[in-house]
């Protein structure tokens, strides 16, 4: 087993791309919140190797958990992970003073070791001649000049790791950390750079001229928001015909069943459980695939650390670093990798209010509630010049979101997750073009994740609804509605007392139970709840929910509705990763606690005011 | 001079850095990011409203807050 390890930045993960291909396995260590990425490779004479990506560090310092995690795996201390036979240290060219830090203590280690010196086309172009053989002879190993988004010097790379790996005798394996003395390395890693570098002209000229506006403090923003418009209004108006097809998909199936099979409990549940509970959901993945692939290309650009530096002063206001700023815009496609993103964040107390809030985002899965209620209740007329009332709406939500959040970070900020913090340090990259094939693999991982959840867990939840409110059935000349008799209807007539004050009724109570699952489920769930009282075949159930909602709720509950959605915890995946994130169940305990409390009071409010007003 | 207080693009070397003052963390990610006596740096940007300075540092470029730059003291390359 051979790891990859070195600074951020230094084009690790583009390297293990271009050595795996597609050929990668994302994982976890376990008891610990850090990604495990392997993939294969294989020798010139075919013999395969497995490569990890060890998240990018500056250190061996245990500080954060993805340097103990490094630095374990480099001691062969790491649960569940054999020790490696061979490193590959990856260095960026152009920032060879800081990066040798890192390299020497790596080489100190003593296992055998192949530096990458990627980013050699960067270098040049900043006019910089490095001396691969001097470096080579400073540290007492092969230097393989790279650039792996190009794909350049790979096979040198794999030629040499094969040459390590085989001449090495059993690898000396380091008894304990060494923990030197980081301004002695850093002094020689400067003697050294400036030994093997030549510089040529003194230019960083595209980067410099470039963050010239992006980093401007009046430019700086309005390039920044304007980004920002662009990217929502291509995730709402470039979704629309694929969303489209697939619910297109969705009501074939649906017809093909009810056309091939005899009508009978097993069609109806193939037909509303998994059909149209399934595909509610599905139809998202244009939706977060677009989202992720804006936030992709920021990302592997280096525009996204620019975002962070503008938004710090903001982020400082309730508390926070402007490094909170990537999860938090990662958590309007879904909470559970904006709060994995967390890691990043160095401050504890920083990290621990950024998970805290993520779950304010309007992530993508309160669309299907938003836009059904919003369809429903609110009417298509226009406000003012290209501004439509509905769209007023569904920003507002959005708004009282992140509101909401920079308000909780606040008050969190003071009490519960008082202290620390109050720094803001971040490396600038320079800007680089995304390569479209990094790009595609983040995209299939996260659509992979996207889609197991609805084949599993939202297909398991809505199947159990189903068998929950058809059972045991009303007996015939009965007047009460079968969505009360059921199972599932007896446990809403329980929640019932809680919600009635904030304008909610029995079908509601119905619903947001097993929203708590994911909250699209709250639309299957609703047309399940009014469908299967009015006995409809299953075709018709699904055109009329928005007219049947019409009848069954008044707009202040309909607006309560929205409101307790904004802030509502309701997705155990997201709970279940916050427990993950911070080891314990405080956290998600109190998470779902305040996120409740605060659905329930903005239900609430919402609703005592739209009924004083009179709508 | 102060590296918070220091004028965009001028040339400039690190004189001295407040570690004690900076806390024993903050400490530790200014040495690995490369702050060191006699290295250079050159203010490049500036957040508005006392935001954060983005600064050149070496081959670099570094944001960070202003009261971390605070800490630095420069001089005159």
């Amino acid at each position: 087993m051979v790891v990859l390890v070195g600074n951020p930045n230094a084009g690790k993960s583009a390297l293990f791309n271009a050595l795996t291909g597609a050929r990668q396995k994302v994982g976890n260590y376990p008891g610990v919140t850090v990604e495990r990425k392997s993939g294969r490779m294989a020798f010139d004479d075919g013999r395969p190797v497995e490569l990890i990506d060890l998240p990018g560090t500056y250190s061996l310092d245990p500080a954060s958990p993805d340097e103990q995690v490094t630095r374990d795996v480099l001691f062969g201390r790491q649960e569940g992970e054999r020790r490696p036979s061979a490193l590959v240290v990856v260095m960026d060219a152009t920032n060879l003073d800081n990066h040798l830090r890192f390299a020497l203590q790596l080489v100190g280690l003593g296992l055998p070791a192949v530096v990458a010196l990627n980013m050699v086309d960067m270098a040049e172009r900043d006019g910089l001649e490095i001396d691969t053989a001097r470096l080579a002879a400073e540290l007492g190993v092969p230097v393989v000049s790279t650039v792996a988004v190009r794909r350049r010097g790979l096979d040198e790379l794999r030629a040499a790791l094969d040459r390590a790996v085989s001449s090495a005798r059993a690898p000396a394996f380091p008894a304990a950390a060494e923990p030197g003395n980081l301004q002695a390395l850093q002094r020689r890693a400067r003697t050294i750079a400036k030994a093997a570098t030549h510089q040529r002209v003194a230019a960083r000229a595209w980067t410099e001229r470039l963050d010239r506006f992006a980093l401007h403090p009046v430019l700086g923003p309005i390039v920044l928001a304007g980004l920002m418009f662009v990217m929502f209004q291509a995730v709402f108006s470039w979704s629309q015909w694929p969303v489209d097809r697939l619910a297109d998909l969705q009501g074939w199936l649906g017809d093909q069943a009810i056309a091939h099979l005899p009508d009978s409990l097993l069609r109806s549940l193939l037909v509303e459980g998994v059909i149209n509970g399934v595909g509610a959901v599905v139809a998202f993945l244009p939706l977060i695939l677009i989202l992720f692939a804006f936030i992709l290309v920021l990302e592997a650009s280096g525009y996204m650390v620019r975002a962070a530096f503008l938004m710090d002063r903001l982020m400082a206001g309730v508390g926070l670093s402007g490094r909170a700023f990537i999860p938090l815009l990662s958590s309007f496609a879904c909470a559970i990798p904006g709060i994995m993103a967390t890691r990043s964040i160095d401050d504890p107390r920083d990290r621990l209010t950024t998970i805290l809030i993520a779950p304010m985002m309007t992530c993508s899965a309160r669309l299907p509630v938003y836009s059904v209620i919003i369809g429903a209740f609110i009417p298509a007329r226009s406000v003012g010049p290209g501004i439509g009332l509905q769209g007023l709406v569904l920003f507002v939500l959005y708004i009282a979101g992140i509101a909401g959040a920079m308000l909780a970070a606040a008050v969190l900020r003071r009490t519960v997750a008082r202290g620390g913090g109050g720094g803001f340090l971040m490396e600038l990259p320079k800007y680089q073009m995304p390569v479209l094939r990094d790009v595609a693999i983040g995209l299939w991982q996260r659509a992979i994740v996207f889609l197991r959840r609805a084949g599993t867990v939202i297909l398991a939840v809505t199947a159990v609804l189903w068998v929950l409110t058809s059972f045991p059935q009303v007996p015939a000349g009965s007047a009460t509605k079968q969505s009360e008799y059921s199972v599932a209807g007896r446990i809403a007539s329980t929640l019932e007392p809680v919600v009635r004050p904030i304008g909610f009724n029995h079908g509601m109570a119905l619903a947001i139970i097993p929203a708590m699952a994911a909250r699209e489920v709250a639309v299957s769930a609703l047309q399940t709840v009014y469908s299967i009282d009015a006995s409809d075949d299953e075709k018709q159930g699904q055109a009329r929910l928005a007219q049947r909602l019409q009848g069954a709720w008044s707009l202040p509950t309909a607006l309560a509705f929205l409101a307790w959605f904004v802030f509502a915890p309701q997705c155990l995946s997201t709970i279940a990763v916050i427990r993950r994130e911070t080891n314990g169940w405080r956290w998600p305990a109190f998470t779902l606690a305040y996120l409740f409390a605060l659905a329930w009071l903005a239900a609430g409010a919402t609703f005592w005011t739209a009924t004083a007003l009179g709508l | 001079m102060r590296l918070d207080q220091l004028p965009l693009n001028q040339p400039s070397r690190i004189a001295a850095v407040d570690w004690q003052g900076l806390g024993e963390r903050q400490a530790r990610r200014l040495r690995e990011l490369g702050f060191d006596d006699g290295v250079h740096v050159e203010a490049l940007h500036r957040g508005a409203w006392r935001g954060p300075i983005a600064c050149r540092l070496g081959r670099m470029v570094i944001a960070l807050r202003r009261a971390q730059a605070a800490a630095v003291q420069v001089e005159p390359a």
